[in-house]
């Protein structure tokens, strides 16, 4: 039923993405999107995709799962191109009424619905191929830094690592009541949208109840195990930088000088 | 033939690295009222076998009717109406301010009258017991065994003619456990519903059904009357399973007395056959 959400969900495999280290996966994912959104021409996307494309190849990740987390913007996908497609100036190719399509605005279009899914799919391919225990603990590792001015670095990324657990759990939670409620007769695909809001009560009641009981009881075995937060904390698994990593690192750092190169300079 | 389920094969999470096949071209028919007992390890498939009773899973192939219906149609409202689902722990289900709503959910939906909607919860509170000063409480401050008997009330209170208890009796004490599995035997015996009790404890299928499935990886492994699968003591073990208690007791006592039945599988019996020995000599 509530199956189909990609996000933050891994895909396990044996690729050198996979095995490459989290940090390095999330400033070239942080760097990445930054370049899609400085690509201008169509010969810049073209490279994009095409380096997205493969890089998907090279995750061993089946290019359909990957597509799947494009399903739930869809919506704000067709809407982006609709507004880009009409509202854009410049030499009209069709025009009924008070619509008007502009040759500029269709280019627009394209090229806005291509940013977007290329910023989706190059996100969801880091929650695709890395755990998120790896994730957090890369971000963590990164935001270090920052504990210097007062942030609480070690308890976020502890807040973040807790809520992608909890995720598939309330997941087959919300599965279940579902059922459960379904099973004595609640019908949530009926009715107007009130109606189907409020079918959802006999869900969300439960889910919280089990959810704050959940977290009574998480934070009581956290407890008794003696956790007390990163102060003296050490950790079994370390992160480190082997030269693959060093290697994706270049690899991605060349790509993105050429792409530069050809974008602002040629 | 109440129910008809035929090569009834079901994937999870069909194309995707997570794939798992959970049923495997099962087939069974259960009659109008049997008291049917599934037992079988964790993941063997009970649970999804369960689930297609009332649609809750669409078949990935083959087929399931109940009472002429099929599961695969669209408008299961009638289907789930006759079949009626208690969960692990039901009552993690319970959401209304007060038991008497959380009851009448089900019925609400169907369009009662205040009066038949009164009646049915009566019924449903006195099936498994319970008094009626429960019924403006919050489901909330009810101990776990109370919680447990007003989901279930939640459950019978639509009247279906199927009836299936997913482990009723997890996590109750022995107490709560008996007067759970007693008030179930005695709405069989009074309604002549079917009941498909799912369950672990292998004292308690022995105690109640008349027919045991034994389900493993997916397929069902044995079916037969209480005799016929628990004899079978030593596969049932190699499946993860084991017999009834008291039967590795009768068996003990047969290699000492030789002229003692060893068939033996609930508590009730094995008193009766060894005061029988006894009173022999």
């Amino acid at each position: 039923m509530l199956r189909d959400i990609t996000l933050g969900q891994y895909y396990p495999a044996q690729s050198i993405i996979h095995k490459a280290d989290p940090r390095i996966k999330i400033v070239i994912t942080f760097v990445y999107m930054i370049v899609i959104f400085m690509v201008k021409t169509f010969t810049g996307y073209g490279m994009v995709a095409a380096f997205t494309l493969i890089t998907i190849i090279i995750s061993d990740i089946p290019l359909k799962y990957t597509l799947r987390s494009l399903k739930p913007i869809l919506f704000i996908l067709l809407f982006v191109a609709a507004i880009n497609l009409f509202t854009a100036d410049g030499t009209p190719v069709f025009e009924y009424g008070f619509i008007r399509i502009t040759y500029e605005g269709i280019l627009l279009a394209i090229k806005m619905s291509l940013r977007l899914v290329l910023l989706i799919v190059s996100a969801s391919l880091l929650t695709l191929t890395t755990t998120p225990i790896l994730l957090t603990d890369g971000l963590e590792k990164l935001m270090e830094p920052l504990k210097r001015i007062g942030l609480p670095t070690h308890e976020i990324a502890m807040m973040m690592t807790i809520a992608l657990r909890f995720i598939p759990t309330l997941l087959e939670e919300t599965d279940k009541i579902m059922k459960a409620q379904a099973a004595r007769g609640a019908d949530f695909d009926t009715g107007n949208l009130i109606q189907r809001a409020k079918s959802f009560i006999p869900v969300l009641v439960p889910l919280f109840v089990s959810a704050f009981r959940r977290a009574d009881e998480l934070a009581t075995a956290m407890e008794s195990r003696c956790y007390r937060g990163s102060e003296g904390r050490t950790r079994m698994k370390q992160l480190k930088m082997s030269i693959v990593d060093l290697k994706i690192g270049i690899a991605m750092l060349l790509f993105i000088c050429f792409l530069i190169a050809i974008e602002y300079f040629v | 033939m109440s129910i008809v389920i035929e090569n009834l094969s079901y994937i999870y999470m069909k194309g995707s690295p997570f794939e798992k096949k959970a049923l495997d071209k099962v087939n069974l028919n259960i009659d109008k009222g049997e008291f049917v007992g599934i037992i079988g390890h964790t993941g063997s498939g009970k649970s999804t076998l369960v689930q297609h009773l009332n649609g809750l899973l669409k078949p990935t192939s083959g087929s399931v009717t109940v009472n002429n219906l099929n599961v695969s149609n669209r408008n299961l409202k009638e289907l789930r109406r006759q079949v009626g689902i208690v969960f692990q722990y039901p009552e993690h289900q319970l959401f209304e301010e007060t038991v008497y709503k959380d009851i009448a959910f089900g019925l609400q939906k169907m369009g009662l009258s205040k009066d038949e909607i009164d009646n049915s919860i009566y019924r449903a509170i006195n099936t498994v017991g319970l008094s009626e000063d429960i019924l403006l409480k919050s489901p909330f401050e009810l101990s776990g065994g109370q919680k447990r008997r007003v989901a279930i009330a939640g459950v019978i209170v639509m009247d279906p003619d199927i009836l299936v208890l997913d482990e009723p009796a997890a996590g109750l004490d022995p107490r709560g456990r008996n007067e759970i599995y007693d008030y179930m035997k005695k709405h069989h015996f009074e309604t002549g519903v079917t009941v498909i009790l799912v369950s672990h404890s292998m004292d308690d299928i022995a105690r109640l059904v008349n027919r045991v499935i034994v389900m493993d990886n997916g397929k069902i492994d044995m079916d037969g009357s209480i005799k016929d699968v628990f004899k079978n003591i030593d596969h049932l073990e190699s499946l993860g399973l084991s017999a009834p208690q008291v039967s590795y007791l009768m068996r003990k006592l047969k290699k000492i007395i030789p002229q003692i039945d060893d068939e033996i599988y609930t508590l009730k019996d094995a008193k009766n056959e060894i005061i029988k020995f006894i009173r022999k000599d």
